[in-house]
């Protein structure tokens, strides 16, 4: 209820920030134009103390100086009940109405929920199914697997505006961040697990993507173009993937290595499973693979078909 | 060394020359100015014979206060070594655009960082507190030392060991280049080979047994010493504060030892606690040493508060205002400091439950936190305020730190932190706590208590340079983080391609560049002050007109600080020992029971430092050479049963009667 009272006021001072073209301020996508309407409220709720003590401050500070004969002086002043309250519970409703907010919106835009809306006011619609993208951190570049598409991309990632997306996201070695601010927030990248992010383009354009978590050496040049196209353009950005190179099992290794400010490539298509391989840490031929190894183990600690129940204790990993 | 590989190699480990950093003209330099000026500081000491002076008065001394000064000179001197990376940073991010890399590589670059956040925590913000701590708090109680005096001199130099494992690495091969934090598998064997993790982990486990046993001791110290009639809801405000902190310090810091011995053990032995091989697990990592590190902002900030407290009622001229309320403030926020830890990794994908909770956590800290600010507000309402520079420091707190509460709520909101963590907007908001926070008030603190403990004040006007300096150049090096942050710009970067954000961090160097003059203004205000130390000389032991005990005996107080245990009957114990015409007894001394100075906490460190050096170099012999007479020499200590002595009323009559005459010469 309230938030759509303050929407009315929070509006000039997103205008304000609007004004100074900062990305988060103003974004292009759904989940992270809901982030800014979020730091936007809670920065007003907080205003609404900070000022007055900022103010009461400086008042203060300037009233009661010591030159100043006219002002009361009180030195053994230092209880008064009614304001005691008063300073505890200003706060504290402060804090509660926050509290709220965040309760609700960190539910409603947790990265791994699916997407109930495009943008406001228009739901997802029943038969769209999300464009799926399984993102790899390397060292220090961005891998994007098309698994629907059967294609993959180094450095370079396209999206149709309006059809919701679905990361799945790891890495090879360390962890990373994977951070697109025009679209939504991040999420880590972290290897041996992974994690999920929904989120949707709205406007066409090209965004900056990046990773937002040092990595080592060539983390600084470990950036990204996202493209925001049409059906169609992203049909064609497709069909020109499809005349790379394939990426197997050997390729990926290759890639897998250490590089720095790696231009983008493309590749035609990949080995079935390559991401599975990836996220267990067994690419390399006779490695084993860590949802075989639990399962294995789990076995041995006479846990019944305990897959699922492995897999649950490693960080959300799905299987 | 070539004629016997397989020797040289067991006896220097890993360290060959190739470690000296010869083809790195920076640190090159670096070490030749610091080589030049080390050498001019030894000569000095030589000849002017202070080598003697100093290991007599200073470096084997278990006075408190003595050991206070020398804590704080250590925070003082590596805050000159974490500012010089700060501003390195700057230029850096100011200059590296487009086709120009700057002038660090990311091998270096890389390191600069990671040491800048260690050093400004553990060895300036965590020295200065505690140094802060051991001069004060015994001095507000009443007592004439701590409870451990030679503990206390032993944990002071096992933080400077740590301190010179750091410094070393500057030269002696390389620091670790993988944040303040060393996340694995960054930090792991197979990321980071070389030896710069491993300088970061003994640094800190030296350091971090000093920090605990001070924690164990000064929490020792408040509980049991306190002069009678003190209870404990009429110590000073700044000792509770100094109470919360130690009993944080003493819960949390064994947790960082513990996370960084299993460290140790994945990079030693091959284990894999952290490593997703054989079932490990990165994340453990992270929570646990966000369990210890979020609690050590609390560490850090509490005693400023407390400084806060003492310096806003002294210059307002009345009572704390809520003293009751102020004091379960700080309790709330130890005990809420425990329940947030994991606010720092929202992102790392933990479900939207754990989240809220953790963020709704958060947030409840700003309530004690603002009930304090509101606190302060209400002192200064109706009262006299007097702006000398210890009250300066503190309304230049309220304000910045009230901006810097305000971005640390905004980012516990976890939506809003998936946009924000890890942006130059959480470097902003960081640095807007820690610098608007801990160093305002250790600044309040050292202009405030500055005449205690050396008997004369600091030059106000170099001290209103450097404290206009160094707020203008804060706002000036940290509001543009907050826009960059909102640019969607990530912290740890070294090169840009987008030309429009430069003009950012250039404003953000000239902030730097003035934090700089501020610094150097200080220092010029200690000469100053030395040289003016008559004119400016504190003859009465109470220069502010003070309100706690440390006000009532001389400055400097003698070796014994009282000469008769006070009696207290109020939480503003001299002040209301003045209200009643208290009289200084002139007569009736008697002998004083003090500790006796011992070497063995110096000879400890040092070892500890050898001993952490071949950890770090795998000199497998040398580790067990140092870790048997590290043992040796501590049992052999236990053997020394000389350790106090009295000092005799005559002495005590005669400093007393110096002081009486000298109160009489100002009156």
């Amino acid at each position: 209820m309230f938030i759509k009272a303050l929407r009315g006021l929070l509006l000039p001072a997103v205008l304000l920030l609007t004004g100074c073209q900062t990305v988060l301020m103003s974004p292009s996508g759904d989940m992270a134009l809901q982030q800014r309407d979020l730091i936007v409220i809670s920065l007003i709720l907080m205003l609404l103390i900070i000022v007055p003590v900022i103010a009461l401050t400086l008042f203060f500070a300037w009233r009661y100086r010591a030159s100043n004969k006219k002002a009361i002086y009180r030195p053994d002043w230092d209880h008064s009940t009614v304001l005691e309250l008063l300073i505890w519970s200003a706060p504290l409703l402060i804090i509660i109405a926050l509290g709220a907010l965040t309760w609700v919106s960190t539910h409603k835009l947790d990265p791994f929920r699916p997407l109930e809306r495009l943008s406001q006011g228009r739901e997802v619609p029943a038969d769209v199914k999300p464009l799926v993208v399984e993102v790899v951190a390397l060292d220090w570049k961005w891998l994007f697997i098309y698994p629907e598409q059967g294609i993959a991309t180094v450095n370079e990632l396209a999206a149709p505006v309006d059809r919701p997306i679905q990361f799945k996201i790891t890495a090879s070695t360390v962890m990373n961040s994977f951070f697109i601010p025009a679209l939504a927030g991040q999420i880590y990248a972290m290897p041996g697990m992974e994690t999920k992010l929904h989120a949707v383009i709205n406007k066409p354009g090209v965004y900056e993507g990046f990773s937002a978590n040092y990595s080592g050496a060539g983390f600084s040049g470990m950036h990204f173009k996202f493209h925001g196209v049409s059906e169609s353009e992203f049909t064609q950005w497709v069909a020109q993937a499809k005349q790379g190179s394939a990426l197997n099992r050997d390729a990926y290794l290759r890639l897998e290595k250490p590089s720095e400010n790696e231009p983008v490539s493309r590749f035609s298509s990949v080995a079935p499973d390559l991401y599975e391989a990836i996220v267990n840490l067994c690419v390399k031929p006779g490695t084993p693979c860590m949802h075989e190894t639990m399962m294995k183990d789990a076995a041995r600690a006479g846990q019944p078909a305990a897959g699922e129940h492995g897999m649950h204790d490693m960080a959300n990993m799905e299987h | 060394m070539s004629d016997h590989p397989d020797l040289a190699k067991l006896i220097f480990g890993r360290l060959t020359w190739e470690a000296i950093p010869l083809h790195e003209p920076i640190l090159l330099y670096t070490f030749i100015a610091v080589a030049l000026g080390g050498i001019a500081v030894l000569g000095a000491i030589t000849y002017f014979r202070l080598w003697g002076y100093l290991w007599r008065e200073w470096f084997t001394s278990i006075d408190h206060k003595k050991i206070g000064i020398m804590y704080m000179v250590l925070g003082l001197v590596m805050l000159l070594r974490g500012f010089a990376d700060a501003i390195m940073m700057r230029l850096q991010q100011a200059v590296a655009f487009g086709d120009s890399a700057g002038y660090l590589p990311p091998h270096h670059y890389d390191q600069i960082f990671t040491a800048h956040g260690v050093i400004m925590i553990f060895f300036v913000a965590m020295p200065i507190v505690t140094g802060l701590m051991n001069y004060i708090v015994p001095l507000q109680i009443g007592a004439r030392d701590v409870a451990f005096p030679f503990l206390n001199n032993f944990s002071f130099w096992m933080t400077t060991a740590g301190a010179v494992l750091v410094m070393m690495s500057l030269f002696v091969g390389e620091f670790a280049r993988t944040g303040w934090l060393a996340y694995p598998p960054l930090s792991g064997i197979a990321a980071s080979p070389d030896v710069g993790v491993d300088y970061y982990i003994w640094a800190l486990q030296i350091a971090g047994v000093g920090t605990l046993l001070s924690g164990v001791n000064l929490l020792v110290t408040i509980i049991k010493m306190r002069a009678p009639g003190m209870k404990l809801m009429q110590m000073p405000v700044f000792t509770w504060t100094a109470l919360c902190t130690n009993v944080l310090i003493v819960a949390a810091f064994p947790v960082l030892t513990a996370v960084l011995a299993l460290l140790s053990l994945d990079r030693y032995l091959g284990f894999h606690v952290f490593t997703n091989e054989l079932g490990g697990n990165a994340m453990m990592y992270v929570n646990l040493i966000w369990i210890w590190g979020h609690p050590e902002v609390y560490i850090l900030i509490l005693p400023m508060f407390g400084v806060f407290s003492e310096v806003v009622s002294t210059f307002s001229r009345k009572r704390l205002f809520g003293y009751t309320s102020m004091v379960y403030a700080s309790i709330v926020i130890t005990v809420l400091a425990y329940l947030v830890w994991l606010h720092h990794f929202f992102t790392m994908g933990s479900g939207a439950s754990v989240n809220s909770f953790f963020g709704i956590t958060t947030m409840i800290i700003s309530i004690p936190t603002g009930a304090k600010i509101f606190n302060w507000l209400f002192t200064m309402y109706r009262g006299r305020i007097t702006f000398e520079l210890p009250m300066m420091w503190t309304v230049a707190f309220m304000v910045t730190f009230a901006i810097g509460g305000m971005t640390g709520v905004l980012l516990a909101v976890p939506p809003a932190d998936f946009s924000l963590h890890n942006s130059l907007f959480l470097i902003a908001h960081f640095h807007n706590v820690i610098i608007g926070g801990v160093l305002f008030g250790a600044f309040a603190a050292i202009n405030f208590w500055f005449p205690k403990a050396f008997g004369f004040k600091l030059d106000p006007f170099w001290g209103k340079c450097s404290f206009w300096l160094w707020v203008v150049g804060f706002y000036f090096a940290f509001m543009p983080l907050y826009v960059l942050g909102l640019m969607g710009v990530t912290r740890r970067l070294n090169h840009f391609e987008d030309p429009s954000l430069q003009i950012w961090f250039q404003i953000a160097a000239f902030g730097a560049v003035l934090i700089a003059l501020g610094i150097a203004c200080m220092l010029i205000q200690f000469v100053v002050s030395f040289r003016r130390r008559e004119a400016l000389r504190d003859v009465t032991g109470d220069p502010w007109g003070g309100r706690t005990l440390e006000w009532s005996t001389s400055s400097p107080p003698p070796a014994y600080n009282f000469a008769f245990t006070p009696q207290v009957h109020d939480s503003d114990a001299w002040w209301q020992m003045k209200e009643h015409g208290y009289r200084r007894p002139l007569s009736g001394f008697i002998d004083v029971h003090m500790p006796k100075n011992t070497g063995a906490g110096i000879i400890l460190a040092g070892i500890s430092t050898v001993l952490g050096f071949a950890l770090i170099w795998q000199m497998w012999p040398l580790v067990v050479l140092a870790f048997v007479s590290l043992l040796a020499t501590a049992i052999g200590h236990t053997f020394n049963y000389k350790r106090d002595f009295y000092i005799p009323a005559t002495e005590v009559a005669a400093v007393e009667a110096a002081r009486t005459e000298q109160l009489a010469s100002h009156v």
